[in-house]
């Protein structure tokens, strides 16, 4: 469907890659741990190695949660548009498919949050 | 001499037909659609426009007299509330954060409905509507002002209220309540009036001003009660506007049904994501509670707005299919919506804070479900870590969903362990969304919503520093510039209430009127 309007409506898009300066979108949730009330919106140079983002961002986006330093990354489950993806961390964003505004999650197996309540 | 002859006076029927009937005339010279440009566009079929009934029969004399009388009661009223240092006597300071709320996100909200209402009222051909939406136009400006003027004795006192349109029109999630009446008023005449006419003022309304003023009251703030009370005669003129509007579209054509029923089930949506803000306040902010946002939503919602959609189904309206997935949420949305303002307190305008151990047990209590198994342990960690002192502010953005704008803080329907995540590819970018409802608006008018103006993604594109910041120095604090760009001060308007200069002061000044200090 298309929107109702009296001329030709056409506007651009608020949020295509050019107006991010060099950076592109992305998105990354930790699943079963929902004491981080929504997944997290990072600016990231597609450039930038994978691996950078695990040893380098997530410790400050969700280092506050009792369950983060007990990860075991190499049994870490990724999902990519909800569906399971492998990453490779040697290599950029770019090279391992991500795009502006892609939405990655990461399970970790055995961990369920506070008590268990999935927060 | 003439003979003085007393003429006879006119029947309030009479007025109202004489007052607001036959005021058109049939233009010669300029078309009808250039004089009402915006009628045909969005589908809807009025034959004719005399059918409209306006059940109040109100003339605008008589609105001036009503409405003058009510504003001397009014003012007398927030004077007496004010000369008495009323704010001392709101059962505890953290119900001020209820205040804040409502001026920051919903009395600006009444600006824009008048402007929206004067628009509508326009572009009908039809008089009887046009007088309808002169008058409501009117009484939300007035609901503006007197929601200012009240709240502006809570200014003098409190912090985070000192610039409540420049927040309105920038803090994060202030973009909630705007989007959605942005999104109102940049439709047609008829989706507005289904919109905010029906949707909002008919079906919803209950459950944003009878939670705010029954809280006012129930929590010993009677200026905010004096001007819902104020306000209450105008609401039930426009509850009976809004389901005036429906019939009458509905009985013109029945092209108009299937239109309709896509407005009210979108904008049915729009409004309950919007009062997730009222779902938290009524659970979690007003230190003496009414009721819980699920008791209200079965009352308001599923009792009388069922009893409302039978009525309509002789019209062919049913209804909206999202009231299944609102059924399942009404267990979980207060808990979510406040734990992420407890998450982001460092970037509100008001203050967060953990319930104490008797609010938990009320919790429980109202939401058996619920609250024990998946809330209450986050929450007890909160406040065990706060007490500690490494109380928990999340400083990373959130993902935030295309249509609604709220940050995708909403789990699954029926899995409140997921969170629910949905996506569109649309002219080769990607739309994310909270929810099913959400992403059907979104594909039904994605050149609308491509141009949201999401918080998270301005902030990262420069647009919300100050004029001349430097995001690119070295020691860049994102936080402190986007707070300075809210016009918010960091340690005063934000962060836990517990650390708060409001809770100081209140209880400085209340010990200074009920002790010898």
């Amino acid at each position: 469907m298309a929107v109702a309007a009296v001329k030709q409506y056409e506007f651009a898009s608020a949020d295509t890659v050019d107006k991010f300066h060099g950076a592109q979108l992305l998105y990354i949730g930790w699943e079963d741990h929902l004491m981080f009330c929504a997944p997290f919106a990072f600016p990231f140079p597609p450039s930038m190695p994978f691996g950078d983002i695990v040893a380098g961002v997530l410790p400050g986006a969700f280092g506050y949660h009792p369950d983060f330093a007990k990860i075991d990354w190499s049994k870490a489950e990724w999902l990519k548009s909800g569906k399971p993806w492998q990453p490779d961390a040697a290599k950029s964003l770019a090279d391992n498919g991500l795009k502006h505004k892609d939405v990655i999650r990461f399970r970790t197996p055995g961990l369920t949050g506070i008590k268990g309540s999935f927060s | 001499m003439d003979m003085q002859v007393a003429k006879k006076k006119l029947g309030l029927k009479e007025r109202y037909a004489v007052m607001t009937r036959g005021l058109d005339w049939t233009p010669s010279y300029q078309k009808m659609e250039d004089i009402y440009p915006y009628i045909a566009y969005e589908g809807i079929k009025i034959h004719d426009w005399d059918k409209w009934e306006d059940p109040f029969r109100l003339t605008m004399d008589a609105y001036w007299k009503y409405q003058a009388e009510k504003e001397r009661k009014l003012y007398a009223i927030i004077d007496a509330f004010a000369q008495n240092n009323g704010h001392l006597n709101v059962t505890d300071a953290r119900y001020l954060n209820t205040v804040k709320l409502f001026i920051s996100g919903i009395s600006p909200l009444e600006y824009v409905a008048h402007r929206g209402f004067a628009h509508a009222g326009r572009q009908f051909p039809g008089p009887g509507p046009r007088v309808a939406c002169l008058m409501q136009s009117l009484d939300e400006i007035r609901h503006a002002q007197t929601q200012v003027h009240a709240i502006s004795n809570y200014n003098k006192y409190y912090n985070g209220m000192h610039d409540f349109h420049h927040a309105h029109d920038r803090v994060w999630f202030l973009s909630v309540p705007k989007s959605f009446f942005d999104d109102a008023i940049t439709a047609g005449p008829f989706e507005f009036m289904v919109s905010i006419g029906f949707s909002f003022e008919y079906v919803l309304t209950n459950l944003l001003f009878v939670p705010f003023v029954s809280g006012a009251a129930y929590n010993g703030d009677m200026g905010t009660m004096t001007f819902g009370f104020s306000a209450q005669s105008d609401e039930a003129r426009h509850m009976t506007l809004g389901l005036e509007v429906i019939k009458f579209i509905l009985q013109q054509d029945p092209a108009n049904v299937p239109i309709v029923q896509r407005w009210i089930d979108k904008w049915t949506w729009r409004g309950y994501r919007v009062l997730t803000l009222v779902a938290m306040m009524m659970d979690y902010m007003l230190p003496k509670r009414t009721m819980s946002w699920k008791e209200a939503w079965e009352v308001y919602f599923e009792e009388n707005g069922g009893a409302l959609f039978k009525d309509l189904a002789r019209y062919g309206i049913k209804m909206p299919d999202c009231a299944a997935q609102i059924a399942l949420e009404k267990d979980h949305l207060s808990h979510q919506a406040w734990s992420t303002f407890y998450n982001y307190a460092a970037a509100a305008n008001f203050h967060t804070w953990m319930p104490d151990e008797d609010e938990m047990a009320w919790l429980s209590s109202k939401y058996p479900e619920s609250y024990d198994k998946y809330y209450r342990p986050r929450m007890e960690y909160w406040r065990e870590e706060a007490a500690k002192g490494n109380r928990f502010y999340n400083k990373t953005l959130p993902m935030l969903c295309q249509t609604c704008q709220i940050p995708m803080i909403f789990t699954e329907p029926g899995d409140p362990t997921k969170l629910c995540y949905r996506e569109v590819d649309y002219k080769g970018d990607k739309y994310h969304f909270c929810s099913d409802h959400c992403k059907k608006i979104f594909e039904d008018e994605p050149e609308k919503y491509v141009q949201a103006w999401l918080p998270v993604h301005q902030i990262y594109q420069g647009n919300c520093f100050p004029e001349g910041t430097d995001p690119t120095v070295e020691g860049f604090d994102p936080l402190a510039a986007v707070l300075k760009y809210y016009n918010l001060e960091f340690g005063r308007d934000n962060l836990d209430f517990e650390v708060s200069e409001d809770r100081k002061n209140f209880a400085e000044w209340r010990g200074q009127a009920t002790k010898n200090v």
